[in-house]
């Protein structure tokens, strides 16, 4: 599309800016993507007004072809904006670029009317605006998913500390009940915890029950391995206990090297240990009435 | 080049490595402890490493020479403060410590010191340099 | 994409491993790494300086930060124009031994890093790359 073009173009989105805009906003509160339970006719056609207020005057200036240069930035800024609060509303993908894609129909339509006697010119003019729009509707998508996958992240690390709590069973005695599946990263982040909580309670035992762990691999059994040496290094000792039949006969198929780590079926066996070794006796009495 | 200061604790020796050490550092400070053992008499030796951030083969070593020097004169040593990220590094890095003797701070140091010297005593075990 | 920042540190003396260790845990303390990470790099940069010093004759130590797809790195170069290494595969297999011994620490330190590259050729020189990169 030759520079004329484009201006004319852009005159003609310029000169019927108010038509376009309603018709966008019934096309986009037909099609079902309004879903009008997360925002409201009123906010949709401030929002609508305000990206075309941005848009138009973009097509102005910049590059039909190329959006990544600087008179598309604050309509790419919008769009971010849009993308991200959708993400966070509960819009899905397609829901939001269909925003976007949503324009054509209107622009179209005035293109068709202005430029209807000069097929060539009309014929470009569509390709271009079509190929701008696509990019800015794919645009959105890419920000959505960004969004998705920070929300996803900032979830994950929030359960991770609900899921992995460090009980101070007696003075000097922890314990870790582990449960659920777990990968190599999450352990390794629970095994740097449990250490620093021996740091931070001066605590010289550390139980890590895995009772409620159904699956452990190599990596994994590993990852518990060197805690129990770190902690021993550090002055600790570092038992486990919940060690199921199962997964027993898997780490020594494995060739786990379990050498001097101390092991117990049940978390109350490991503190009975642990009592031992701190040197605390239980005695039993004759109970309350 | 600074020195490490080493504090005599009654029968007992403390030194806190405060600093990043460079090699020649950590050698003199080996030195001055095998001297100081031995003129002091000491039954024990304390170290405390809570202020090290990084524990390399050269250090790790350095603390085991350490251990087993004052063993051979007839004292015990304890390294005591390690932090977690260390003790993760040293077992990732493959270095082996086995003969040295840990604890989780200084107090819980001390009190090991004092069973280890109670029991040698008990045991009628003599280093070179009791009477 | 280049580096976002390099810069060469010479490796000759003691006091040039550790300005050298320095140097790399506050270049990690300024992107915050994790501890973790930090103490894992800086003792591998450890291990390799002195190796450059003690066994390689002297050499130098060139840092860079990196940045791809929007993660950071930082990478450690450590050359030297020393003996050079006779059988590698053997040198990363040595552990370390508990007494005065050969322990190039190699082994170890890949352990410690992400990427971990090593050239080496008798007579020439040797020259060692290890980066780590942030997760976050």
């Amino acid at each position: 599309m030759t520079t004329s073009t484009s201006s004319r173009v852009a005159d003609i989105f310029t000169r019927y800016e108010q038509p376009i805009l309603e018709d966008w906003l019934r096309e986009q509160l037909a099609a079902l993507t309004a879903r009008q339970d997360l925002i409201s006719e009123a906010d949709l056609r401030r929002q609508s007004a305000e990206f075309l207020a941005l848009f138009i005057p973009a097509c102005r200036v910049g590059s039909f072809t190329d959006i990544t240069t600087p008179e598309w930035k604050i309509v790419l800024a919008f769009l971010a904006d849009v993308s991200r609060s959708r993400a966070l509303l509960g819009f899905s993908p397609s829901e939001t670029a269909t925003v976007v894609f949503s324009l054509k129909q209107p622009l179209f339509a005035r293109l068709r009317q202005e430029l209807g006697a000069d097929v060539e010119t009309l014929a470009d003019a569509l390709w271009d605006a079509t190929v701008l729009l696509d990019k800015l509707g794919l645009y959105t998508t890419e920000v959505f998913l960004k969004s998705r996958e920070d929300i996803i992240k900032r979830q994950q690390a929030e359960m991770l500390e609900l899921s992995t709590p460090v009980v101070k069973l007696w003075d000097g005695v922890l314990a870790v009940p582990l449960v659920g599946t777990l990968d190599s990263a999450r352990t390794q982040i629970v095994m740097e915890g449990i250490l620093q909580s021996i740091v931070d309670t001066g605590s010289s035992m550390a139980i890590v029950d895995i009772t409620g762990v159904p699956i452990v691999d190599t990596l994994v059994a590993q990852h518990l391995l060197n805690t129990v040496f770190a902690a021993k290094l550090m002055g600790a000792q570092c038992i486990i206990s919940g060690i199921r039949p199962q997964i027993a006969q898997a780490m020594v198929h494995l060739g786990v090297e379990f050498g001097s780590v101390v092991t117990k079926a049940t978390l109350a066996d490991a503190l009975a240990y642990a009592f031992q070794q701190i040197g605390v006796v239980v005695t039993k009495q004759a109970p309350h009435a | 080049m600074d020195q490490i200061p080493i504090l005599q604790v009654g029968e007992f020796l403390l030194v806190s490595i405060q600093v990043d050490m460079h090699d020649r550092l950590a050698l003199s400070l080996q030195d001055d402890l095998t001297t100081q053992v031995v003129k002091t008499r000491a039954k024990g030796v304390l170290i405390d490493i809570s202020s090290l951030e990084i524990v390399d083969s050269f250090i790790g070593r350095m603390l085991g020479n350490m251990a087993s020097i004052t063993q051979v004169l007839g004292a015990h040593a304890v390294v005591v403060g390690m932090r977690p990220a260390v003790a993760i590094t040293i077992v990732e890095l493959g270095l082996s410590l086995t003969n040295v003797r840990t604890a989780l701070n200084v107090d819980k140091g001390m009190a090991l010191l004092r069973t280890l010297v109670k029991q040698a005593g008990d045991k009628g075990s003599h280093g070179p340099f009791e009477k | 994409m280049g580096p976002l920042r390099s810069e060469t540190l010479p490796l000759r003396t003691d006091e040039d491993v550790l300005r050298v260790r320095q140097t790399v845990r506050a270049w990690m303390v300024e992107q915050a790494f994790t501890v973790v990470e930090q103490t894992m790099m800086v003792t591998a940069t450890s291990e390799l300086a002195r190796n450059t010093v003690v066994y390689g004759g002297g050499g130098s130590a060139g840092l860079e930060l990196l940045a791809d797809s929007g993660h950071h790195g930082i990478r450690v170069t450590f050359e030297d124009q020393g003996p050079g290494i006779a059988d590698i595969g053997q040198a990363l297999k040595d552990g370390f031994t508990t007494g005065a011994g050969l322990g190039l620490g190699l082994g170890g330190s890949k352990r410690l890093v992400d990427e971990f590259e090593i050239w080496s050729e008798t007579g020439k020189g040797t020259r060692v790359t290890i980066t780590k990169w942030k997760k976050n």
